[in-house]
């Protein structure tokens, strides 16, 4: 039998992982043991798990620190809402929808684009301040836009009564009213939301995974460590940094999409500065640089505060104590050491069918 | 045709004038040592030959072609490649990564061919490892391939930054200091190895040393530097002997 090597082996144990949660999901729920609220719980946590993962492509691989992944989302969501109302009945869901997860992941990508490229030449933390900015600027931006669509085309302004549409015409994006109705527009397939959001974080998985491991992922990481050495043999670093950049926006805007859809009205005060950060959180605690660990925090400190509604007064309790463990099980020496100790002993006690 | 020709090369950081009309030639196949007190600007005149520092004045010629004020990338792509008085390896990868990433321009394959794994994906990594594998062999670094870099020990990780700059298949080699922090026996062992290199790839090495007796015994030819202009320049013998170098060098 061939070898497997051991990052090859890694990246199936996470595909392996996400199928597992997928089918255990699938079971609790078809067999009635899925709360009402958990099981609206799964589609957002697709949408949180895209959002880590992408994250740490720029957090983690990259080395770079971005406040305003809420903001890619927020671009995705809303341009790929927008299509789908646009079209509307003129295509067939299915289609409709991949069309408007590329149109989300173009519009978020270009975004990164236009941001990475001036910023990502510089040297220092200056990403983290302009993100935090766009996430913002974004947001109000956002909520003062009202766009119709009528049989002259697509109307766009900033203020309610500004929109003058012919008779017949229908109005779609509404400042801080947001857009409502996309996902009725999905009514036939909404059923299978789950299903797509689990394929769309394999989608997600195998494209930070490959990049990771190929050469330009060889290029990102070694800018990473040390910028002065990759140009000095021979990468263009600024590059490198911006198509990480740029992939993780792009992945960023299809949760977006994922969330758009998913919900019967979208507002932009979701897609806050909280939002980033809660993200980052699941990122940094999850392990920066692990995916895996950003798939399990995301899972974890997602479900954990709703699923701990029952106990009212302790909750936030309970969560900031789980926050503390991670922290500590990711971050002190100490855990690391004894975790590294024990992982080895595990795999000593393996039988060792490579071996001679 | 000499490989390496520098005329007149200067910079100045704030009326310091670090490199002062700074003049070197070095043939093809040559391993020429820099030698000089602490702050002289050896690193300095490696920061201009790489691109780090722009020159004030002065032309860089590299095997005939005029690489004065290009980039760092542009630079290590038409041949220099250098390695670092304090140590810079890519820490977070593996061993074979920091060379596998030597050869970035020298085994291209797009971001879509690795995304999509494209046959192409396969053939040049295995190209690349094997040729990893060879390079990491002649620095005796191929049992620790799959260790993480900032995990060897020092003496190690000296090498290993040769390797990830052989890897980039220079005509130039540029040593800042590669035997600083090493004890006799590893300075011996690098010292072999740094000639066998030049044998073997037939290999123009510029190399920064303190150590005299090491840089006598393998350097053909010697450039003395001080406060940033030349004191002496030739054979290694010769520049040794030199009443100026040793009072003003190994005198003290
Ligand atoms: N970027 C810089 N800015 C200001 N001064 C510098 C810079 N780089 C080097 N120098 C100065 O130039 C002189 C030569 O330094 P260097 O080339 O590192 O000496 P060495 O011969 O020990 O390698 C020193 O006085 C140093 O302080
Ligand atoms: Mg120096």
């Amino acid at each position: 039998m061939k070898k497997m090597n051991k990052t090859t082996k890694n990246n199936f144990i996470n595909y392996g992982l996400v199928l597992v949660l997928f089918a255990v999901a699938q079971t609790l729920s078809a067999t009635g043991n899925l709360s009402n609220l958990l099981q609206g719980l799964l589609v957002p946590l697709c949408v949180y798990t895209i959002a880590s993962i992408s994250l740490n492509l720029v957090v983690g691989f990259s080395g770079e620190l971005s406040l305003g992944h809420a903001g890619f989302m927020c671009v995705g969501a809303y341009s790929s809402a927008l299509f789908s109302n646009v079209v509307g009945d003129a295509l067939p869901s299915v289609p409709r929808l991949i069309l408007a997860i590329l149109v989300g992941a173009a519009v978020a990508a270009v975004f990164g684009i236009l941001i990475g490229v001036p910023v990502l030449r510089l040297r220092g933390d200056y990403l983290a301040i302009v993100t935090l900015a766009f996430g913002e600027i974004i947001k109000n931006l956002v909520n003062i836009l009202y766009v119709g669509v009528d049989e002259n085309g697509i109307h766009v302004t900033t203020n309610s009564s500004g929109l003058k549409l012919a008779a017949g015409g229908k109005k779609i994006m509404k400042g801080a009213l947001g857009i409502s109705g996309t996902s009725t527009l999905y009514k036939d397939i909404k059923p299978y939301f789950f299903l797509i959001g689990v394929i769309l974080i394999l989608i997600t998985l195998f494209i930070v995974q490959n990049l990771v491991h190929s050469r330009s992922g060889r290029a990102i990481m070694a800018a990473r460590d040390n910028r002065i050495a990759a140009e000095s043999i021979g990468i263009n670093v600024t590059k490198y940094k911006l198509l990480a950049f740029t992939v993780s926006a792009a992945l960023a805007g299809v949760a977006g999409v994922l969330y758009a859809h998913n919900i019967s009205m979208l507002k932009v005060s979701i897609f806050d500065y909280n939002l980033s950060i809660m993200i980052l959180v699941y990122v940094v605690l999850g392990g920066i640089g692990s995916i895996r660990g950003s798939i399990i925090a995301t899972i974890v400190l997602y479900a954990l505060p709703e699923m701990l509604r029952g106990f009212s007064t302790y909750r936030m309790l309970i969560y900031a104590i789980v926050l503390i463990i991670m922290m500590l099980f990711n971050w002190a020496p100490a855990a690391i050491d004894w975790r590294k100790r024990v992982l080895e002993k595990i795999h000593n006690k393996l039988p060792k069918k490579e071996a001679a | 045709m000499a490989m390496l020709e520098v005329n007149h090369l200067s910079i100045s950081f704030g009326g310091l004038h670090a490199v002062d009309n700074f003049n070197l030639n070095i043939e093809k196949g040559c391993l020429y040592g820099l030698i000089g007190p602490n702050g002289a600007g050896k690193t300095t005149v490696f920061n201009l030959l790489t691109g780090v520092y722009k020159p004030t004045e002065g032309i860089i010629r590299l095997d005939g072609q005029d690489i004065t004020g290009k980039n760092t990338i542009d630079i290590n792509k038409a041949g220099v490649a250098r390695t670092f008085q304090n140590i810079r390896l890519f820490r977070q990868l593996s061993v074979l990564d920091n060379v596998k990433a030597g050869f970035h321009n020298h085994h291209p394959y797009s971001t879509f061919t690795g995304i999509f794994r494209l046959p192409k994906y396969f053939k040049t990594e295995k190209e690349m490892t094997s040729r990893a594998m060879e390079i990491l062999k002649v620095f005796d670094l191929d049992k620790e391939a799959d260790y993480l870099a900032g995990n060897l020990p020092y003496g190690k990780q000296r090498k290993l930054e040769i390797a990830r700059a052989m890897a980039t298949e220079p005509k130039l080699l540029l040593l800042d200091e590669p035997a600083a922090g090493m004890n006799p026996n590893e300075t011996q062992e690098l010292m072999d190895t740094i000639r066998f290199v030049r044998d073997h790839f037939d290999m123009t090495i510029l190399l920064i040393e303190h150590d005299m007796k090491l840089v006598g015994g393998i350097c053909e030819e010697l450039t003395v530097l001080n406060f940033g202009q030349v004191l002496c320049q030739g054979e290694t013998s010769a520049v040794l002997n030199d009443p100026a170098v040793i009072t003003a060098y190994l005198g003290e």
